[in-house]
Formats: C-alpha cells, structure tokens, sequence
C-alpha cells in the first residue's frame, strides 16, 4: 500500500485481542477504534483490565499470549498485523517507540545503560559505528537532562533512580526519531515528585522529535496536561473519544462522568469524593449490551440488550464521540480537571 | 574484594579443621582393623596376635582416639598428612600425584556439559512444549536415570571392544604418550561423567531462561525491534545464567561422586581410585587425606562461585 496521506498516522480499527485461560476465553480488549495524527498526543485512560494497556502492546504485536481476533492496525496506511516479522522488527524502535510503566524492570539489569541506547541506534542503523552511537547515545542522555551523562552512559540500572531510569527509557526510545511513542503508564511507577519531572520530560521529547504520542494512563491529571485528544476505555471498549477539552467539560458517557466526579478537585471545595459504584465487569463473561450498565445510573431496558455504538455527539465543532443511548440526558460537568 | 577473600579464607579454614576432626573420627569409629586388613584371613595362625599388637602399637592405634588426633593435627598442619598405613608412602604425595588427573577429568566433563546443557537448555526454554523441548526433557532424564557405571561399561563395550576407537582404560598408553593420547583416553570417561551432570542442568537452564523470556526487559529489547535469536542470547541467556553458578557449583561435589565410580570403571589413576583402594584397606590417613583433599576443592569452588557472581552480575558486589 502506497503512503497516504490523507490517513491519520495510526489507525486502530475495531481491536478485538482475546486471551485464552484456564477459566475461559478473557475478551481483554473488544472492538477498540481510534486514530492518531502526526505529532499529535492522545491519552488513553481507563480503569486497570479496560483494555488500554493492551491495545498499546498489540500496536507492536507485543502481546504474547494473546490473540487478535478481530480489527486492524495501521501505521501510515501499513496493517502491523499482517506485517512479515522482520518489517515488523524494522519498524519497532524506530518508527514506533516504546516507553514501559516499570523502569526498574524494562531496563536489562546486567547490560549498561549506555550499551542498552548504542543496542537501539545500532539496530536500526547497521552502519553506524560503535563510537558515533556512543556519542549519540550520549547526547541523548544529556537531551533528557541526565547530569553527567558520559559517566551515566557506563553505569548499570542499579545505579540509577527509578525517574533516571524512565529518562534513559525515554533517551532510548527517541533515539532513532520515531514518528510515534507509545508512552504505557510512564510515570505511574514513580514517585509524585518525580511524575511531574518525567511529564515535562515527554513533553520535552515530544517537541524534540515532533512524534505522536500514544499516552497510555489511569491518571486523568495526565492527559488533562499534556494530551490533545483523549480516548476513554472500559471493558475493552472505547466508550468516549474526543478533544481533551470537549470531553472533560462536557463528558457525553456516564462512565467519563463518574472518572471525573471520583477525582479530588483543586478548584471545588469538596468534602468527600464519588467513587464509581461497583465494580469493572468480569472480561470472562461481559454483561450483554453495554458493558457499564450493571454501575450506570441511566441505565434502562435497551442498555441491558443493545450495545451502543460510537455516535458523534456535541455541536460539531470538535469531533466528539460516544458510546452511550442517552449521552444527550448528561448535564455538563463544569470547569476543566487540573493537572 | 580482598578483605572478603581473606575473610572467606578464615571461616573456611576453620570449616576445613571440624572437617578434619569429623572425618578422623568417623573413620577410626567404623568398625575393623587396618592392620587385620592386611593380613588374609587363611594366613592367620598362632603369633599373628602378637604381630598384630606390634603393628598397632607401631602405628599409634593403641593411643586414646584424642591422643591420636592430636600428633596427626600437629603434622597436618605442617603440611605432613602422615604415610599410608599400606604402602608406607607420605599421604600428601600420594594424592599429589592424583590429584592431576582427577582434575583433569572433572573440568573436561564440567566443560562437556555444559556445552550440551546451555545449548539444548535454550533450545528447550525457546522452543518449549514442542517436540525438541520433549526430547531434551527424555534425554535428560535419560542421563539421570541411567546410573553412569553402567554407561560407562556399555561406552567401553561399544566404542573400545566392537568399534576399537577408543583406549578402554588408564589414562595414558604405556610407552605411547603425548597429548593426544591422553585425549583419546579422557573422551569416554568424560563424556559420560559429563552427560550425568548435563542433565538436570540442561532442565535449570531451561527453567531459569523460561523465567527470563517473560520479564520486562526481554519485552523492551523486542520493542527496540531486536530480532528472536538476539534477544535470547544477549538479553535473556546472560541473565538466566547467572542463577547457574550456584547449581554448578551445588554440582561439582556430586560430580566428584560420580568420578570416583567412573575412575574405577575407566581404571583412570585419579584420586578416586586411590580412595577406594583406601576404605577397602581401612588405611585411615589415606581416607582422612583425602576427604580434606575434596573439602579443599569444594570450599575452593564456593568462593570461586562467589567472585564469579560479582563478575557476571553488576549488582553484586563483594565486601
């Protein structure tokens, strides 16, 4: 297929991954769609087992046990599913970049940092000799503000901090300019001081290379602070989809709605928070029709049957999606989240 | 690290010397008498007693076990592991000269496997529940099953009486000599000593990788666009090592074990040999000496094993 350019950059489109257990077959993502532009940043958020994470992983074909069932993904008008595994290789940390939540394990414990960026030059850049990609790999050290970064460059991940170790993740993934940088949970394994430390640093990253970010979080401050659109996630669904500011000022899903209200504010003087109640459905046996009935408040007959599908919602001033029977019925949620 | 070196010495020093008494006195506790020993039984006849005493006084066997102790330690540790009660000959010299080809065949099976258990291992971790991985699991448990003395008399029956390749027994042909005939008559032992411990090591490769393959870091490499082969070998392999030293080393008294039976099947003039010419005597210094013989070296391999951690592995250090 020829370069299109009228495509966005990734196109996820109707994912379904399934993972088979001992207790049966775990739909761990289900007919997930979105799409990325060119250095455009999308946060995707939902609760642990919504399917986000895996979503991220199948875009590299990362997942190892599971199995794509259904849907297709597309880079630059490329399905990666269909891609023979060396193209696939070849587009791996260079093209598309990873970040991993855990940087105390996602670093090889017995290789030093600096061999571990020169492994990721020298992958994609056959010719490139030992001492430039030193020298790069350095640069880059010092580009995601490592201090000392010729002496960092012999060290072993023991001897970093775990926010050290995210900036060497992130200097390894942008190492050989991709176009788009999937970023799963970075900060979620940091401590807060830190979190913020490495927000600034992928922003920073970002601007450097102009790379789409893919930002893969729980955390709604995130994606309020350094996402463009924001894609939200529930039971291996996208369930809303639309500009950070649209979608958090006027959530058109009860479930956006309740991931906003169990959020303490800054701004709002509030006594006491609003957790969702219940809980996230088993991805054994999901509830037949949409998958947040059982926990929705608007719930009535036609959502325990019907599966609502992405509608577009809104005055159409920005492209606002979601997947709701009664997304009109939601008042607006005033003020924007802080970060 | 040298302070830890020399610490290590200390304590295994003094392990060395409640080995030393433990043996002393566990064989001067088992039942017989050397000096009967070396008398056949048709050859007992009125007098012998007398002789007999004679030589026990002669030996210092009349002598309180303590007393007895005591002279020997004051020897040892002056280098003097007294002489062999049958041959008269200084212990220490006796062992010496054994110890050589003892070594030899255990470093050549440690090398042989391995190099049949990090290769079939990985092969087996990578690969696992298919058909290679079910193989290596039968040849494993093959080895391990099949006690080596009788491989090794199969071994001779078909490579030195059927094929006439190999040399079945010694370690050298008389009045031949040189390198290769050395080699010629290592292969069989080794192999075979080798194999036994190729084994469960081959299954705690396997185990071990298997562990490694799913950890993150593997994951990272993979995201890097790092092909198959290479993220095993210079990722996962390096790390799944490591873990290894420590059942090697777990490893290397039971392979002594297994020499002392392949030298007596193989005629191979190591010390194994020696020591069971020894216990059959009941010559007591001969056995004590070479008990602290085979302490030395597994107390030698531990601190090995623990500088070679600090070396294979970057967050170990030794202090």
């Amino acid at each position: 297929m020829t370069l299109d350019t009228t495509e966005p950059l990734l196109v996820v489109d109707d994912l379904a991954v399934e993972f088979r257990t001992d207790e049966g077959v775990v739909k761990a993502v289900d007919g997930a769609a979105f799409t990325i532009d060119r250095g455009e940043i999308v946060g995707v958020v939902g609760e642990s087992g919504s399917g986000k994470s895996v979503t991220a992983m199948s875009i590299l074909g990362l997942v190892k046990s599971g199995r794509r069932v259904r849907g297709s993904i597309r880079f630059r008008g490329r399905d990666l599913g269909t891609l023979p595994a060396k193209e696939l290789r070849a587009i791996r940390g260079a093209e598309i970049a990873m970040i991993f939540q855990d940087p105390m394990t996602a670093l090889n414990p017995v290789v030093t940092i600096g061999r571990q960026i020169v492994e990721a030059l020298r992958l994609h850049d056959k010719k490139m000799s030992k001492s430039a990609a030193r020298d790069r790999a350095i640069e880059l050290l010092a580009l995601v503000g490592m201090p000392d970064a010729a002496a960092r460059f012999r060290q072993y991940p023991h001897e970093f901090s775990g926010g050290m170790r995210q900036r060497a993740m992130i200097a390894m993934a942008i190492a050989n300019g991709p176009s788009l940088l999937i970023a799963d949970e970075p900060t979620t394994a940091l401590d807060v001081t830190i979190q913020a430390q490495v927000l600034d640093l992928l922003k920073v990253a970002q601007q450097e290379t102009q790379a789409a970010t893919l930002l893969i979080t729980h955390d709604l401050g995130v994606v309020a602070e350094l996402a463009d659109r924001v894609v939200v996630m529930y039971a291996g669904r996208v369930v809303e989809q639309g500009d950070v500011t649209t979608v958090f000022t006027t959530p058109r899903h009860p479930y956006t709605v309740g991931l906003l209200e169990s959020l303490p504010r800054l701004d709002r003087d509030v006594d006491e928070l609003h957790p969702i109640p219940g809980s996230p459905p088993s991805l054994l046996s999901p509830p037949p029709g949409c998958p947040f009935h059982p926990r929705c408040p608007l719930a009535r007959d036609n959502c325990r049957t019907d599966r609502p599908e992405l509608r577009v919602v809104g005055n159409g001033t920005a492209v606002h999606r979601t997947a709701c029977h009664y997304a009109e019925e939601l008042a607006a949620v005033p003020t924007e989240v802080t970060g | 690290m040298t302070a830890f070196v020399i610490r290590r010495i200390l304590v295994n020093i003094v392990v060395f010397i409640l080995i030393g008494i433990g043996v002393f006195l566990l064989v001067r506790a088992a039942p017989g008498d050397p000096v009967r020993m070396m008398i056949r039984p048709e050859d007992l006849q009125e007098g012998s007693e007398a002789f007999i005493q004679a030589r026990r006084e002669e030996l210092g066997l009349n002598d309180p076990v303590l007393v007895q102790y005591g002279r020997w330690f004051l020897d040892a540790i002056t280098g003097n592991l007294g002489d062999s009660f049958v041959n008269r000959q200084p212990v220490s010299g006796l062992l010496l000269e054994r110890l050589g080809p003892t070594v030899l065949l255990m470093s050549t099976a440690l090398a042989i496997s391995l190099l049949i258990a990090i290769p079939l291992g990985t092969v087996a971790a990578v690969r696992r529940n298919t058909s290679v991985d079910y193989a290596a699991a039968a040849l494993s448990l093959g080895v391990i099953s099949v006690p080596s003395f009788f491989l090794g008399i199969v071994a001779i029956y078909i490579f030195s009486l059927q094929l006439g390749w190999l040399p079945s027994s010694g370690m050298s042909t008389p009045g031949g000599g040189g390198g290769t005939d050395v080699l010629q008559h290592l292969i069989m032992p080794a192999a075979i000593l080798g194999l036994a411990s190729a084994g469960p090591l081959t299954r705690y490769v396997r185990g071990s990788l298997i562990d490694e393959l799913s950890a993150d870091y593997v994951r990272t490499a993979e995201a890097k666009g790092a092909a198959p082969g290479r993220v095993v070998t210079r990722h996962a392999l390096r790390n799944s090592l490591i873990p290894l030293i420590t059942i090697i080393m777990i490893n290397i008294p039971q392979m002594l074990a297994g020499a002392v039976v392949l030298e007596q099947v193989f005629a191979w003039p190591g010390m194994g040999q020696l020591a069971v010419r020894a216990v059959n005597a009941q010559d007591y210094p001969v056995i004590v000496g070479f008990a602290l013989y085979v302490a030395a070296l597994v107390l030698i391999c531990n601190l090995l094993a623990d500088l070679a951690y600090a070396a294979v592995d970057p967050r170990v250090k030794v202090t």
